[in-house]
């Protein structure tokens, strides 16, 4: 196996450019050739190739964390392949029409249709195709008000500049285990430039699928808010059924520069696996933001799927007046396990942040929340408000919740309200005998739980999350 | 209309009702009254259908329809009201969602047209205005932060809006001050008809100074001991339970 990638990296050294390559599929396993092949597949400068060595360098000093509350059988790295683009990328769709209509199907059932999408909402999708960005519309228009949005791997050339000075900057190689690995391996992924004083014209959306078995998934976003501008960037996700493992470990950076606003939400619904707990995503994926003086980042997440979830939003405070903010809902059945939360690390002058944490248990799942609160010594009149609830749906499920808080200013204000309930007899038998059926009963009593979390995504989400957990409860009844 | 006939039922391997015979007729109004311990909430969770309370012997039916085979949704749907001692909250879940999705679900079962948005508004206001609730309680959670007597002016405006055939009132007035209590039996005594029959549990005879009962029943270890007319309630609040349960 080594040998043909060995055969395939030598030549292209040889050559120097990499245009006749066939394979589009890489065999499991990684090395530095692994690294080196999927470099030159992009056709990468230098210096990016340079910035994923060092960042395997560093991968293979690390050992994979084991502090979360999930149980799964250890990674192996030797089973994954890390590279795969459609059959055949020259082929590629030129618009949404093209696209796989299976693809098409699964929104579809999500009552998403991507048309509808794109010309009612405004919306325009980036469709991350497995790891190739296939299609991406209302670009002019977001041209005109200057704004960059593009795969990361055509920002890596057109707008290297900006990459070179942020790639790495929130999340730094070393941070941890899977940014490391991100950083050495990564896909593809959004870049968003939104300039000075601008107010992004539209929402910007993508959606990722994971389309080949054992593939691994290395999405890299990085969204840069120029000072006093703001974006609101929609982050869906959907998976076809599936049997088999697949590991995602992607890493979402945010930049708001002074005075600026980024509001990031996710709807995330990967396959979970079975209800025996066969399959399912493993999810482990970083996401942090920094926020410079009078800035904003707020983060929305629906986590429904994946078989496990490792995942944080966070936020650091660096600008005085600066604001964080997450909001979360996390549903877990069956034998899906979720350690799941964020940090907001406080350390400008009066800065701000609040965090909303709803997690939903059923089945035999454990849902986890873990955040942290750190107040800096120069964190001056700094405020944070926790508030994590915990609902369970039978009686063979966990919750559990992790706060950490370290505060080092004397004034700084830290309030934490947790609550965990279950979604009791009482409450199913008044709807029942209300003549709501006990699906659609328990399906309501959920999203009334959710509903702070609920009203901060944007309205077609919101319709859309209400919808995800519906489907996600079916069967949870009994 | 409402016929149960020895209903016997078990909560967790114990009997509780041991063959409860009632025949309930259109525009009737029905009393259970009892010690503690007698019964009368069982009664009500046995033939809703509540899970954990199994109905072992007898029969009970609704217009001729077997209850018993029913899930509680259909009870429900098919007319059969309860009206909870405690009422239980949902929070987040706003009233108005709630009444929403529970008149959809028994109009579309009964073969009625659905409730347009202004017309279920209309109705839903009039109905709050009856029973002295704000309206501003359509927009906040099932019986969220609600006073016990909210509470149960909430059922009797469920009851109103869904317009059930019979309506079981499960001690409804426990809890409930004197003005309360009036409120609630004006807005039981504002949804009498003809069609329409009541079957209301109570320990004490104090509602039934409110909502006059055709018949009294008395409930002792699972069965009807005594009937009468109204005056029997009376009699009971005079001699006490133990005097009836002598004889």
């Amino acid at each position: 196996m080594s040998d043909v990638i060995d055969d395939y990296v030598k030549t292209e050294y040889a050559a120097g450019f990499v245009t006749d390559i066939e394979s589009e599929t890489l065999p499991p396993g990684l090395n530095e050739d692994v690294i080196r092949f999927i470099s030159a597949k992009k056709n990468e400068p230098d210096w990016l190739l340079e910035w994923r060595l060092k960042a395997f360098t560093n991968f293979q000093t690390m050992q994979e964390p084991n502090w979360a509350h999930l149980k799964y059988e250890k990674i192996d790295l030797s089973d994954v392949s890390f590279y795969s683009a459609p059959k055949s990328a020259d082929d590629a769709p030129k618009s949404l029409d093209e696209v796989d209509p299976e693809l098409i199907e699964t929104y579809n059932k999500l009552g998403i249709p991507l048309h509808e999408q794109e010309m009612l909402a405004g919306v325009a999708v980036d469709v991350v195709f497995d790891s190739v960005s296939v299609a991406t519309t209302f670009k002019e228009k977001l041209a005109e008000a200057g704004v960059i949005f593009c795969p990361i791997s055509e920002a890596v050339h057109a707008h290297p500049e900006i990459i070179k000075k942020y790639l790495g900057s929130v999340v730094p190689q070393k941070d941890n285990y899977f940014a490391a690995l991100n950083s050495a391996v990564f896909s593809d992924g959004s870049f968003v430039y939104i300039p000075k004083g601008v107010r992004c014209p539209m929402e910007l959306s993508t959606y990722f699928r994971i389309n080949e078995a054992k593939t691994g998934q290395f999405e890299r976003t990085l969204i840069i808010a120029d000072e006093g501008s703001h974006v609101s960037y929609l982050e869906g996700c959907t998976a076809p059924m599936r049997d088999e493992n697949q590991l995602h470990a992607a890493v979402v950076e945010l930049v708001a520069l002074g005075d600026a606003e980024i509001k990031y939400s996710t709807v995330q619904n990967w396959y979970p696996g079975d209800e025996n707990g066969v399959g399912g995503i493993y999810n482990f994926v970083t996401k942090r933001g920094i926020c410079h003086q009078n800035a904003k980042i707020s983060w929305t997440q629906v986590e429904t799927g994946s078989a496990i979830t490792w995942k944080y939003p966070s936020v650091i405070l660096r600008g005085d007046n600066s604001v964080g903010e997450f909001y979360s809902v996390a549903l877990t059945r069956n034998f899906q396990q979720a350690d799941t939360g964020t940090k907001m690390i406080h350390l400008g002058k009066n800065t701000k942040s609040t965090i909303i944490s709803k997690g939903i248990s059923a089945g035999k799942s454990q849902n986890a929340y873990r955040g942290l609160v750190r107040m800096s010594p120069r964190a001056d009149g700094a405020r944070n408000y926790t508030q994590c609830d915990s609902l369970l749906i039978g009686d063979r499920c966990g919750a559990h919740t992790f706060p950490y808080i370290e505060s080092k200013h004397p004034n700084a204000i830290i309030e934490h309200e947790a609550t965990t309930s279950k979604v009791s007899d009482d409450q199913l038998f008044l709807c029942q005998q209300r003549g709501i059926e006990p699906e659609k009963a328990v399906s309501m009593i959920v999203n009334g739980f959710c509903k702070e979390v609920f009203k901060e995504l944007p309205m077609e989400f919101a319709v859309e999350a209400g919808k995800l957990l519906e489907v996600s409860l079916e069967g949870s009844v009994g | 209309m409402l016929s149960i006939n020895n209903l016997h039922a078990k909560v967790e391997e114990k009997a509780i009702l041991k063959g409860i015979s009632l025949e309930v007729k259109p525009g009737e109004i029905h009393a259970i009254m009892g010690p503690n311990g007698s019964g009368k909430s069982t009664l009500g969770y046995a033939l809703s259908g509540r899970e954990g309370y199994q109905a072992t012997d007898g029969s009970a039916t609704l217009d001729g329809k077997d209850l018993l085979s029913l899930d509680a949704d259909e009870r429900a749907k098919l007319g059969l009201f309860l009206a909870f001692q405690y009422p239980v909250e949902i929070p987040g879940v706003s009233n108005m969602e709630f009444l929403k999705t529970s008149v959809d679900a028994t109009r579309e079962y009964q073969n009625k047209p659905a409730l347009d948005a202004v017309n279920f508004m209309k109705r839903a206001r009039e109905k709050c205005k009856a029973v002295n609730l704000d309206q501003n309680f359509l927009k906040r959670g099932v019986n969220e932060g609600f006073s016990g007597g909210e509470k149960k002016r909430n059922e009797i405006m469920q009851m109103m809006m869904l317009e059930p055939k019979v309506c079981i009132l499960d001690e409804t007035d426990s809890g409930l001050d004197i003005d309360a209590l009036q409120v609630v039996a004006d807005g039981v005594n504002a949804c009498r008809s003809p069609e329409r029959s009541f079957v209301i549990v109570t320990h004490y005879q104090r509602l039934l100074d409110y909502i006059v009962p055709d018949y009294v029943h008395v409930l002792s270890d699972g069965k009807i001991i005594r009937s009468g007319g109204k005056e029997l309630a009376l009699e009971l609040e005079d001699k006490g339970y133990s005097w009836i349960e002598q004889h």
